[in-house]
């Protein structure tokens, strides 16, 4: 499909490894019109917080940002659910023109007294700074009058990309951290940053840590509950995923506190044991915990292996497309991907950086396509041309799979499978094996044509 | 009476919030974009920040499980500060060297609105000529209205660009009777049908928007920037030529009433198009005042396909009077939705007790009265500019046998115990929301079919016997 033609200003977010030796371009605002998968500031905030089940999360501005971020998120809570609804202060015509202050106090105090939230976080979306309301003051207020801590969380849309979104989120948690006065440190403890209990993977990474014998002090933002945010400064150590939504608060509280940091994944068996051997080797002092590590991955590993070597037959050779908001998430699908076989043909991310492409360069196979802030055309372009039989990514890449032909795997923040840990790797093969091995696509036009152009090939 | 319960239930509920919980509307620009998605060649093009696209594309692909594709104008901190025209007008160039479409249907968000950007004095700036992509604009600031209002005043401003003032009318076709048709928000499925209808007419017509073939469409043999479907843009140009106009919606014909202008008054206004307008034809009763219209335009009987329909449709309402006379249903959605939606399950006896909407056109309650007899309206109660959370909390006290409405209902649903039936739009927690069938008499059929297994299924595995007959 060499057909599609690739806009000019995007030349450069677009590499293939082999072909092209420039730097990869990244980290800037997208193209306007180039249909970006990307989103905007207030969802990088929202998705951060939005797990954080015992808050209310109110979005001041018109219906849409509130309607549209519903319930969208698999984030599991094991208590109180208030994450789960969707609260706008609903602007309307006459709010725009004499502002919505008021709107916005009598909103969260009438909230805040139904649902006796915890605390409160307020997201400004995009008009709130074009009519000045003075959020700010309107939070003090509030958090005066109810007695909780009620945070503005800058997110209007336009004011960057939705890494400063992540950004605006890890200020707001840090706000709330800093109020809480005791610093005493907690015994082999650790925090876990940048991990969502999507489809209850806190659950499972917990269960380790408990195994290893480390105390999680909290979980920034799965399953997330005020009162264990506030005590994070106590850990003595940041493990932080995700980390391109992260690792501002981590640097933060580094600065702050003194709490060190490392960045891990708990993708796939070998990142999975990665992490945890990292945090053991945190612990050192304590050999105890080594040998309980040791143990535990053993017996985890064990239990998965056989059902991955019965599957790897089936899609060993086969080829994947990954696109992924951060680009930390793309290199364990790699190596995952690379476990069972498969190549990966095709690699981007809305989010990375520099280093994280260098990264990916140097992971990549030659003729590997890399991808900065891609749209549908050049993910349909590349996926053809490729001809990947797999895609992993998020509901906005589905239907360009399924137009093609092309199985997919759903990596994002809207599955309710759980894909981390070793189990989750388990979790993750036998999806890509439903997918990949299906009989519908021997009914699919494309691939039906692609079959039989091959079978004349053939002597 | 109606009155009285409505108090009650204010008194019990205390409904009142600021805040909009779980809201039950969506942005105006969602809908202008879903009617731009309706025209062949078309690519809706947002002024405003990157993310309202990609939330609304997220949105209606959840509901269409097809590509939906809408371009950004991508405001930046400075686009905010000094005006959106050179984003916009860079925007332009990028859909059409990546899309090359017919037309780009520009809507307006909340930010490019309050910023006070002149889309169409950009537009008119533009130095570059765009060959021929049409650059459609309508003005959908997020904050008035809901999308069902974006949805129409898109369709209007289509109509308005193709078929301008000046347009010379060089013939009316005598022989040819052409009609347009603005059927609304409806499933893909229901256009569909319309089409199947008009052509069993042997009308010739123009449907305004059709995305029934885009947004659901077959695989891709290779890749389509744009799928194939939509009205053309050459039948769109010629609606000022017709003989009359069709259109949907109770509460649309309010409003138009009211002074705003639909893609039908403003063809009647500038060309002497009568429009004829009507509720959307749910059930028997709205289903037959439409093919009625239908045959005084054609001058044709109903064919023979739709009589048998109807009649096969009124015996299985006879056949399942019991399992549905007097049974409460909580109904929610799009305002004119609701209306059509009331009209049949009245005509089968369910008692509508909590019509509710996200809309506060105004003219709910007066639509709703016209499609519902006395003796259920004093059963039930009209509510519009609401929430889920409000419903939530009235249905509670309303011991509701079913709930009818979109997705967006399911946690109310699940936690009043109450079985949903999903119709309209959104449908995000199930295949096939495109193919649902709500009009005319097979729609009826189907809804009907659909409502009775579904108390059927409640009482059968709520049955201590559980019975393997009806």
């Amino acid at each position: 499909m060499e057909t599609i033609s690739v806009l000019k200003d995007r030349k450069y977010q677009i590499y293939q490894k082999g072909k092209d030796s420039f730097d990869i371009c990244c980290e800037k605002t997208s193209l306007a019109g180039s249909v970006s998968q990307r989103a905007c500031v207030f969802c990088g905030s929202r998705v951060v917080l939005y797990p954080i089940a015992d808050a209310l999360h109110l979005i001041h501005g018109p219906i849409g940002c509130a309607s549209y971020t519903w319930d969208i998120r698999g984030a599991l809570s094991s208590g109180p659910e208030l994450h789960r609804m969707s609260f706008s202060t609903d602007l309307s015509e006459t709010d725009i023109i004499y502002g919505g202050e008021k709107k916005l106090e009598k909103a969260l105090c009438e909230l805040i007294d139904k649902y006796s939230p915890k605390a409160a976080f307020v997201y400004s979306t995009c008009i709130i700074g074009i009519i000045g309301d003075d959020v700010e003051s309107v939070c003090k207020k509030v958090e005066s009058l109810k007695g909780i801590p009620v945070i503005p969380v800058h997110s209007e849309g336009f004011k960057g990309t939705k890494k400063d979104g992540y950004k605006a989120a890890c200020d707001a948690l840090g706000n709330l951290i800093q109020r809480n006065r005791i610093r005493t440190k907690i015994f082999q403890s650790i925090n876990i940053l940048g991990e969502f209990n999507i489809g209850g993977e806190t659950w499972i990474i917990k269960e380790y840590y408990k195994a290893m014998g480390i105390r999680v002090v909290s979980v920034l933002t799965g399953d997330g509950r005020i009162d264990e945010i506030k005590m994070a400064a106590r850990a003595c150590l940041n493990v932080v995923q995700c980390s391109g939504s992260m690792t501002h608060l981590a640097k933060m509280m580094e600065k702050k506190y003194g709490i060190p940091f490392i960045r891990v994944s708990y993708f796939g068996i070998e990142d999975t044991s990665d992490a945890l051997y990292q945090v053991a080797e945190f612990f050192n002092k304590n050999s105890k915990i080594i040998k309980r590590t040791e143990q535990l991955v053993r017996k985890e590993t064990n239990a998965i292996i056989p059902f991955l070597s019965k599957i790897k037959k089936d899609l060993s050779g086969k080829k994947a497309a990954i696109y992924v908001g951060g680009a930390f998430k793309a290199f364990s699908l790699i190596k995952a991907l690379r476990y069972i076989g498969m190549e990966v043909v095709l690699v981007g991310s809305q989010t990375g950086t520099k280093e994280d492409y260098r990264i990916l360069q140097d992971m990549c196979n030659k003729g590997t396509v890399i991808l900065d802030d891609a749209n549908p055309i050049e993910l349909a372009k590349y996926i053809m041309e490729k001809d990947a039989d797999l895609f992993i990514g998020g509901v906005k890449e589905r239907p360009i799979a399924y137009k093609l032909g092309i199985g997919f795997c759903d990596h994002n923040h809207e599955r309710k499978i759980p894909l981390a840990g070793f189990i989750g790797m388990e979790n993750f093969v036998r999806e890509v094996h439903q997918t990949v091995t299906s009989p519908i696509w021997n009914l699919v036009p494309r691939r039906v044509l692609q079959n039989r152009s091959a079978r004349r090939v053939l002597p | 009476m109606n009155n009285l319960i409505n108090k009650e239930i204010k008194m019990r509920t205390n409904t009142h919030y600021t805040a909009t919980r779980n809201a039950c509307k969506m942005c105006t620009p969602l809908g202008a974009a879903l009617a731009f998605h309706g025209i062949e060649g078309a690519v809706p093009l947002l002024h405003g920040s990157q993310g309202c696209s990609t939330y609304m594309r997220r949105y209606l692909i959840s509901h269409f499980k097809e590509p939906v594709d809408i371009a950004s104008s991508n405001f930046s901190e400075e686009t905010a500060i000094f005006g959106g025209s050179a984003n916009l007008k860079r925007a332009i160039e990028n859909v059409v060297r990546q899309y090359a479409p017919a037309m780009i249907g520009i809507a307006t968000t909340c930010l490019s609105e309050t910023i006070g950007d002149d889309v169409p004095m950009i537009l008119n700036s533009l130095d570059k000529n765009f060959g021929r992509t049409a650059l459609v604009y309508v003005s959908t600031p997020s904050y008035s209205g809901t999308h069902i209002d974006g949805f129409h005043q898109a369709v209007r401003a289509v109509v308005d660009w193709f078929n301008p003032e000046n347009k010379k009318i060089t013939y009316r076709p005598k022989k040819k009777k052409k009609i347009n048709v603005f059927p609304g928000m409806l499933s893909n499925e229901d256009i569909r049908h319309l089409k199947e209808i008009f052509n069993d007419y042997k009308i010739h017509f123009v449907i305004l928007p059709d995305y029934s073939e885009r947004l659901e469409g077959p695989s891709w043999l290779d890749y389509q920037a744009i799928q194939e479907g939509g009205t053309p843009i050459d039948n769109i140009e010629k609606m000022h030529l017709a003989l009359t106009s069709l259109e949907f919606g109770a509460i649309l014909s309010q409003t138009v009433k009211n002074g705003r202008e639909s893609a039908g008054s403003l063809l009647e206004n500038r060309f002497g198009i009568p429009c004829i307008r009507m509720g959307i034809p749910m059930g028997v009763k709205a289903t037959d005042y439409f093919f009625k219209k239908l045959e005084i335009l054609t001058g044709k009987p109903v064919p023979e396909k739709y009589q048998k329909q109807k009649w096969r449709l009124i015996d299985s309402y006879v056949d399942g009077n019991k399992y549905v006379s007097k049974k409460k249903a909580v109904i929610y959605g799009e305002e004119d939705f609701v209306a059509g939606l009331a009209g049949f399950l009245g005509e089968i006896g369910i008692i509508p007790v909590l019509c509710a909407s996200g809309g506060k056109s105004g003219f709910f309650e007066k639509a709703l009265k016209k499609v519902l007899p006395e003796n259920i309206l004093k059963q039930i109660t009209i509510q519009d500019n609401m929430d889920f959370s409000q419903m939530e909390e009235a249905a509670r006290f309303m011991h509701p046998d079913l709930i009818v409405g979109n997705s967006k209902g399911y946690a109310m649903a699940r936690k009043l115990k109450v079985p949903l039936v999903r119709v309209g739009f959104p449908i995000h927690d199930r295949v096939g929301g495109s193919r649902i069938l709500h009009i005319g008499y097979k729609g009826a059929q189907q809804l009907f079919d659909t409502i009775i297994n579904s108390l059927l299924h409640r009482s059968q595995n709520t049955s201590e016997v559980g019975y393997s007959y009806m």
